[in-house]
C-alpha cells in the first residue's frame, strides 16, 4: 500500500516558509520517509523533544522540504519506559548522527545497528539522558572514560592515521580516523561532539526574547542566519510584522555573512595548495569587509544585531555609502584573483579532481547548501522556498557540476558576485521606516518554524514555547550535520596530504553540529 | 604572474603598527627586543579550540591578514604545543574537550602562559557551566591573562598577547 503523504493535506504550523505539521503513528513515521525518499524530497533535520510532564511520552520529529512546503513529521512515543521508533537512515543516511544525538540526549533509541554514542563522550553518565525534563543541566559529573570503537580496516599494507580532536591550526576540534595504503585513503571516519555545550538544554531556561543569542552562537560564523531564523520562528508564533527598513536589513546583514566566509575560505583554499599569495589578497578584502560591518552594523561579526522584531543597529546614510563603495572596490579585485587562481596551473592542479563528490553521491547522501550546488544540485531556499525580501529579488541560483575542489571554489566565486549584486539592490533605495518593532509574548506550547539559507545552507530553528514568554524546547539545525558525512566519500583514493584542502573545501561547522 | 605581481603592487603595504599595550607605543624593535630577552626568541603561539562557537577562531585567524600581520612582528603560530611558549585558549570549555586541554597544556614547554580568549575562555559566556561545559578556562588549567569580547577584536586579541609577556604591564 503506498500512501501519498505529499498529498496529505496537513494543519498549516507559524513560520518564514510555508510549513505543515504531519502528525503519525509508529509505521507511518517510517513509510513517510520511504515516500517522501522516493519523490526526492530533501531531509532537513531530526530532533527529539520529552514530553512525558505534558502527555506521559516522547516526540520525535523530522523535517522534509518538498516543493513549496515544508513537511514537519511528528510521532509520538507512548512507551516512556523505553522510548523508540524505526530508524530512516536506510533511506536518509543524514539522520543517523541526528538519531544517535537524540539517543544520546534522550535516551529514545532506534533500530538502526550504530548505536554508538555521538555526543557524549563520557563526560556525564550513559544512564542520565540530559535533555529530559527531570534531569538538571546546571549539574556536573566527572569524565570517564567511554572508549569509541572505530570500524577497523584490515587488509596488507594497511594502518592507520588519528588526528585530532587538537588540529594543527587555528581551527575547531574533531577527530579524523584515516585507514591509509601507502599515501592513498582507504577509508576515512569521522568523529565529532568534542565542543558540545548543551545549547538545547541552554535554551530551556532562555526567554523568547533572549533566544537568539544563544541561537546565534551556536556557530559564529553563521550568526546572523541562526539569530534571524530564531527571530523568524519567533516572530511567526507571534505574528509580527518587522519593518521593511529591518527586513532589508537583515538581508543584508546575512548576505555581508556570506561576502566574509566566501572570502575568507576562498583565502584559506589558495594557501592550502600553496599559494600564499591568495591568503593575503583575499584577507585583506575579509578584513576590510569587518572594518566596514563596524560603521554599518556596529561590529565586525554580528552576534547580536539580528533581535526579535527587527535589528539592534540602524544604519546611517554614510555607511551606506561606505558600503557602496567597498563593493566597487571588492568586485574588480574578486574578478582579478579569480582570474589569476583559474589560470594558475600549479593551484588549478590541486583543486581539480581533488575531493569529487559526484552528483549521484550527493544526491543519495542527502547533500545541502554549497556543497551540494557544487555537485550539480539545484537548492538553495532563497530560490526555492523564498520568504521576505527575497521573494521580490529572484536571486540567481548558482550551480557547479564538477563536485571537486574546483567546483566549490568556484560556487563561491559566484555566490560573491551574486551577493555584491544583492547588497546593491538592497541599498539602492533602503525602506525608511522604523529598525524594530515588539514583539509580544508568545502563547505556550505551540511549535514554530524559522528556516534561513545560510552561507553553508539551511539554517533551521524549531521553537516551541513554553509559560510565561519561556522555551519549552528549541532545536537549531546546522547544515553541517548533512555535510559531515559526505567529506567521508570525497576523500576516498585521494591522497592524505590533500585532506585539510579538501575539508577546506567544505569547511563546515563542528560547533553548528555538535550543539 | 604579470596578474599576479601587479595585483600586489596594486594593494601595496597594508601593515599597521602594532597596538599600544599601555599609552606608550612600542615600537617593533622594542617589542622584538623584549621578546628576545624574556623568551631568548620569537613568540610561539599554539591555539586550542576548547569548544568555542567559532567565532573566536575567526578573529584569531585574522591576526595573520595583511592589516595586523603579527609574524612580522615576530609572533607565530606553531602547529605543537612542544613548541609553544603561550596557549591561546578559546571557548568555553567543554566537557568534551577537557582532557584535550589539559594534555596541549602539560605538552608545553616551561616558560608556559595561557591567554583566555572571548567571554566564553573568561566565564563560560553564554554557556556558563552545565553537564556539558566547564565553563572559562581558569577552571581547568592555570590563566595568566583574559581577552574579553564576543568576540575580541584583533587588536584587543593582540594587546592580550603583548601585556601578557610583559609582566610589567598587566599591573600586578
Amino acid at each position: 500500500m503506498a500512501t501519498n503523504f505529499m498529498e496529505f493535506q496537513a494543519p498549516r504550523l507559524p513560520a518564514n516558509i510555508p510549513t505543515r505539521r504531519l502528525r503519525v503513528d509508529r509505521v507511518q513515521w517510517f513509510q513517510t520517509a520511504e515516500s517522501f525518499r522516493k519523490s526526492n524530497a530533501r531531509f532537513l533535520t531530526l530532533w527529539g523533544a520529552d514530553d512525558r510532564d505534558r502527555d506521559g511520552g516522547f516526540r520525535i520529529y523530522a523535517a522534509y522540504l518538498i516543493p513549496n512546503t515544508v513537511m514537519v513529521v511528528e510521532h509520538f512515543i507512548e512507551d516512556s519506559a523505553s522510548p523508540s521508533y524505526p530508524g530512516i537512515a536506510g533511506f536518509y543516511p543524514a539522520a543517523l548522527r541526528m538519531q544517535r544525538a537524540v539517543a544520546d540526549l534522550l535516551g529514545i533509541s532506534t533500530d538502526e545497528a550504530d548505536t554508538r554514542g555521538w555526543l557524549r563522550h563520557g563526560g556525564w553518565p550513559e544512564s542520565l539522558f540530559p535533555l529530559r525534563r527531570d534531569v538538571d543541566g546546571s549539574q556536573q559529573y566527572p569524565v570517564e572514560s567511554a572508549p569509541y570503537p572505530f570500524v577497523p580496516v584490515e587488509g596488507d599494507g594497511v594502518h592507520e592515521i588519528a588526528v585530532g580532536p587538537v588540529h594543527a591550526g587555528t581551527i575547531e576540534p574533531g577527530h579524523f580516523r584515516f585507514t591509509v595504503v601507502g599515501e592513498k585513503v582507504l577509508r576515512l571516519e569521522e568523529r565529532l561532539g568534542y565542543t558540545h555545550k548543551g545549547v538545547a538544554k541552554l535554551f530551556e531556561n532562555s526567554s523568547q526574547q533572549n533566544g537568539h543569542r544563544l541561537a546565534a552562537r551556536v556557530s559564529g560564523d553563521s550568526a546572523v542566519a541562526f539569530s534571524w531564523a530564531y527571530c523568524a520562528a519567533l516572530e511567526s508564533l507571534t505574528q509580527t510584522v518587522c519593518p521593511a527598513r529591518a527586513i532589508i536589513l537583515r538581508a543584508l546583514a546575512l548576505e555581508q555573512e556570506r561576502l566574509a566566509n566566501h572570502l575568507g575560505d576562498l583565502g584559506a583554499l589558495g594557501n592550502d595548495a600553496g599559494f600564499a599569495f591568495g591568503l593575503t589578497q583575499f584577507s585583506r578584502l575579509k578584513e576590510e569587509l569587518l572594518r566596514a560591518n563596524i560603521v554599518a552594523f556596529g561590529a565586525r561579526y554580528l552576534m547580536d544585531y539580528v533581535v526579535p522584531g527587527g535589528v539592534a543597529f540602524d544604519m546611517t546614510p554614510d555607511a551606506r555609502r561606505l558600503l557602496l563603495d567597498l563593493y566597487d572596490a571588492m568586485e574588480p579585485s574578486v574578478s582579478q584573483m579569480r582570474s589569476i587562481y583559474d589560470e594558475h596551473a600549479g593551484l588549478q592542479d590541486r583543486f581539480r579532481e581533488a575531493g569529487r563528490l559526484e552528483q549521484a553521491t550527493a544526491e543519495k547522501l542527502g547533500a545541502i547548501g554549497l556543497v551540494a550546488r557544487a555537485s550539480g544540485i539545484a537548492c538553495d531556499l532563497r530560490v526555492d522556498h523564498p520568504w521576505a525580501p527575497y521573494d521580490l529579488l529572484a536571486p540567481k541560483l548558482v550551480v557547479q557540476t564538477g563536485g571537486d575542489v574546483a567546483a566549490r571554489v568556484q560556487v563561491r566565486f559566484d555566490e560573491i558576485l551574486e551577493s555584491l549584486r544583492l547588497c546593491r539592490l538592497f541599498l539602492s533605495e533602503p525602506p525608511k521606516d522604523a529598525i524594530r518593532t515588539s514583539v509580544p509574548v508568545a502563547t505556550s506550547g505551540v511549535l514554530g518554524v524559522g528556516l534561513v539559507e545560510g552561507w553553508r545552507g539551511p539554517v533551521m530553528i524549531a521553537l516551541e514555547t513554553g509559560p510565561s514568554g519561556g522555551i519549552r524546547r528549541c532545536h537549531a539545525h546546522d547544515p553541517s550535520w548533512q555535510n559531515w558525512p559526505l567529506i567521508e566519500y570525497a576523500i576516498l583514493g585521494n591522497i592524505v596530504p590533500d585532506f585539510p584542502l579538501i575539508n577546506k573545501s567544505f569547511n563546515l561547522s563542528y560547533s553548528g553540529q555538535d550543539g | 604572474m604579470w596578474n599576479t605581481l601587479s595585483h600586489m603592487l596594486q594593494t601595496g603595504l597594508l601593515t599597521e603598527p602594532l597596538p599600544a599595550p599601555q599609552q606608550t607605543a612600542p615600537a617593533l624593535k622594542t617589542l622584538q627586543k623584549e621578546l628576545l630577552q624574556i623568551l631568548g626568541r620569537a613568540l610561539c603561539i599554539r591555539h586550542v579550540d576548547a569548544g568555542s562557537c567559532n567565532g573566536c577562531e575567526l578573529e584569531i585567524q585574522a591576526l595573520n591578514n595583511p592589516y595586523y600581520n603579527l609574524e612580522g612582528a615576530g609572533i607565530k603560530f606553531v602547529a605543537s604545543p612542544r613548541h609553544a611558549d603561550l596557549l591561546l585558549v578559546t571557548g568555553p570549555v567543554s566537557v568534551n574537550m577537557e582532557e584535550a586541554l589539559k594534555r596541549t597544556y602539560n605538552a608545553m614547554p616551561d616558560p608556559r602562559f595561557v591567554v583566555a580568549v572571548g567571554d566564553c575562555g573568561a566565564c563560560g559566556g553564554v554557556f556558563g557551566t552545565s553537564y556539558a561545559s566547564r565553563g572559562g578556562v581558569a577552571n581547568i588549567i592555570p590563566v595568566n591573562y583574559i581577552v574579553m569580547g564576543c568576540p575580541p577584536s584583533p587588536a584587543a586579541i593582540i594587546s592580550g598577547i603583548l601585556r601578557t609577556i610583559r609582566p610589567a604591564d598587566i599591573g600586578a
